[in-house]
């Protein structure tokens, strides 16, 4: 290989430069002027990541009256049962000091008449954020921490079981980075892109995550044998179909209620034994399934008699967060014209992602964010046990970390030369493999085929989200045929070399998936982790956390946490076995949609 | 990608006739800011996209340029062609235009740095 090197030294080092990311440097140079800060971005940290269109609200906010105690309660329902209390109190007890210091970035926030940030639903508060992402990214360049742009990072720098750095390379020059750090942050964001997405060919990336998010976090990690959590609770959303627009801002905004093809609100209906309409996320997905199969199908959220006023400020909204959206909308508004009435709007699921600012996988973590591996730590998507944070909580998350990594009691590491060079030779060539294949399989084709895998046989759309053991141990069988056959893929450019890569990292991601979806032997998130073999909720044996090391060997581990209760009063929902449990007023909760 | 046909109008479209590539020898905003990569200055000095298939539609090129040369249309495998977007970043809001399939023009703007606006309604 003939690759130029780049070497770097720094005091802390963060992976990835999307809401976190920034965050994280500006809070550590803040706090500790003399750090040398380096962040690595494989984009431009103006608009990578997640939040590249923007978003219209934040989804983790403390609003009067609530505090991180109801909260957690909130989560705790939605996830029956199984969340770190730890996390999300510390998460939750940030979050509205992070909100109110990027307002005072420049995010505009509209606030009600007492100066409140605007109420959009239980945990979320409306806001202006089609520059949400070049707020953050600004500050973060003004803080005068390194920021490096277009690199990839592909695997962390271990000595001793340390994490000492990080290896990388240019995805426009094809330099090979190897950089050495006193601490590591990573938060490169969740997976998108592991299943068979909901649109077709031209439109495949027209889906709900950033398909630039790949789990490439995720899969250093794991290659670096850190302890991961809860793979098996993926995330799917409930979107507007085809414009894959998040329902939340019509849901929650315009109070427009769920639908069946007769026009029945069905979760009210005939969902009363799962809560009705203050079901959890993944039951309002389940419900939907359920109406087509009842020959009931499809869904819409109904939008007869909303004001057209109000349609504008949602198209506004779209316009500042999926502006595909507003478009899609916009014409079926111009549809409604000739045929005289706003026509309901089609709903469906999404594709699965493993993400951990929606749902509950990523990185096992103590409350500091410190990962299994010394040296490392995580914020945001990647981090898993800790749900609904979205944005702001990904903030929180960031400076938690950075709080713990600049505190001088942690040792400092001593790095063992020799085994250093051999670990970046090795490295290196992984990495440039791709570039030396003349013939050979393109990164598009293999991404297709983990896609259909994932799809068939580990709970796909095509499936309706269900996978039993026959399925999933033909998902682990063509997964590792898959892992050999990476040898295969070739680059004829740097922009290639990057799409192997993506492929490469969703591949490990989903293996570990796999392997957690294998484990739990019951079915505790409808739809999200769903088993046709084994249907119900089964608290005795499963009210545990699954997780997970992989071996340098690819051998995968799994073992099992207890959940360890914080002194809160929760009431959970009720076993999917279908009994009907009324809630009290005082105990419901919303759906908190994006 | 042009074709012995001409363009074919999905996706991210430049206009040849406004893009002056931010009018720098430096990196043009819309290669700078694409969260994929994807976009590039031919050999003429005009921006592209490399691949439509690989567009998340963030709309981050459409915002940023500042001659308003690129246009964003969404693949005809979701919706039938005809709605067209274009909008531009300015200090404190971003402005819109949506184009209808009749050709039926609508202005939006959208805060977007700074004191949000009071909006007691919204």
């Amino acid at each position: 290989m003939t690759s130029e090197v780049v070497e770097h030294n720094c005091d802390l080092l963060i992976i990835g430069g999307g809401a976190a990311g920034c965050v994280a440097a500006v809070e550590a140079r803040e706090r500790a002027p003399e750090l040398d800060v380096l962040l690595l971005e494989k984009a431009h940290i103006y608009r990578s990541g997640c939040l590249a269109a923007g978003i219209s609200a934040l989804n983790a906010y403390l609003h009067p009256g609530e505090t991180p105690e109801s909260f957690l309660r909130y989560v705790v329902r939605e996830t029956h049962g199984i969340v770190r209390d730890d996390l999300t109190l510390t998460m939750a007890a940030e979050l509205n000091e992070q909100v109110r210091k990027v307002g005072s970035w420049g995010l505009p926030i509209p606030r009600d008449e007492l100066g409140r940030p605007l109420k959009r639903g239980r945990a979320s508060i409306k806001i202006f954020g089609e520059r949400i992402k070049p707020i953050v990214a600004k500050r973060a360049e003004a803080s005068g921490a390194r920021i490096l742009n277009r690199v990839n990072v592909t695997g962390l720098a271990v000595c001793e079981g340390r994490v000492v750095g990080a290896y990388g390379f240019g995805v426009r020059d094809g330099r090979f980075h190897v950089v050495r750090a006193r601490r590591t942050l990573v938060c490169t964001g969740g997976a998108s892109g592991l299943y068979r997405p909901s649109n077709p060919g031209g439109a495949a990336h027209r889906m709900w995550y950033s398909p630039f998010n790949t789990g490439a976090g995720l899969a250093m990690g794991i290659r670096a044998g850190a302890e991961m959590t809860s793979f098996e609770f993926r995330f799917i959303p409930l979107r507007i179909k085809d414009a894959i627009a998040p329902t939340g801002e019509i849901a929650q905004w315009l109070g427009a209620r769920q639908i069946n093809a007769r026009g029945e609100r069905y979760l009210e209906k005939y969902y009363q034994h799962l809560g009705g309409q203050r079901m959890t996320t993944q039951d309002r997905l389940h419900a939907t399934l359920m109406e087509h199969r009842a020959g009931r199908g499809p869904c819409y959220l109904d939008l007869r008699g909303v004001e057209p006023r109000r349609l504008e400020d949602t198209v506004r909204a779209y316009l500042s967060m999926a502006p595909s959206s507003a478009m899609i909308m916009s014409d079926e508004a111009y549809y409604a014209r000739a045929g005289g009435e706003m026509a309901p709007i089609e709903i469906t699921g999404g594709e699965p992602h493993v993400v951990g600012g929606h749902g509950l996988s990523g990185y096992w973590v103590d409350a500091q964010r410190r990962t299994t591996l010394p040296g490392l730590w995580a914020a945001g998507d990647v981090v898993g046990g800790v749900p609904k944070k979205y944005a702001s909580g990904a903030w929180a998350e960031a400076v938690i970390a950075v709080r713990d990594m600049i505190d001088a009691h942690h040792a400092d590491i001593s790095v063992g030369e020799l085994e250093l060079a051999e670990q970046c030779r090795a490295e290196r060539a992984r990495v440039f493999a791709p570039r030396a294949h003349r013939n050979g399989v393109p990164a598009i084709e293999m991404e297709e085929r983990l896609q259909k895998v994932m799809d068939e046989y580990a709970g796909g759309i095509s499936q309706q989200y269900g996978y039993s053991e026959g399925g999933l141990k033909l998902a682990k069988l063509h997964l590792s045929r898959l892992e050999h056959e990476q040898g295969a893929l070739m680059a004829d450019d740097v922009h290639s070399l990057l799409l192997c890569h993506d492929v490469i990292d969703r591949i490990t991601v989903a293996q570990q998936l796999v392997a957690h979806m294998d484990h739990r032997k019951e079915t505790r998130w409808r739809c999200y982790q769903e088993r046709l073999d084994h249907p119900l909720r089964d608290d005795a044996r499963w009210h545990v956390f699954v997780n997970s090391v992989r071996h340098p060997d690819g051998r995968i581990e799994m073992r099992e946490r207890q959940v360890e209760r914080a002194q809160v009063q929760v009431v959970l929902p009720p076993l999917s076995d279908g009994a009907v449990v009324r809630r009290r007023r005082n105990d419901a909760s919303e759906t908190n949609g994006q | 990608m042009g074709s012995e046909h001409g363009e074919i109008d999905v996706g991210i479209k430049v206009d040849e006739e406004r893009c002056n590539r931010c009018g720098t020898a430096e990196e043009p905003m819309c290669v700078r800011d694409c969260p994929g990569d994807l976009m590039f200055i031919k050999d003429n000095d005009k921006a592209a996209i490399t691949d439509n298939a690989d567009c998340w539609d963030c709309a981050a090129c459409v915002k940023v340029c500042p001659t308003q040369a690129i246009t964003m249309q969404l693949p005809t495998s979701l919706v039938v062609r005809g709605v067209t977007l274009r909008g531009r970043g300015l200090r404190h809001k971003t402005t819109w235009t949506l184009r209808l399939r009749d050709g039926e023009v609508r202005e939006y703007e959208t805060p977007s740095t700074g004191k949000a606006p009071f909006t007691p309604n919204l």
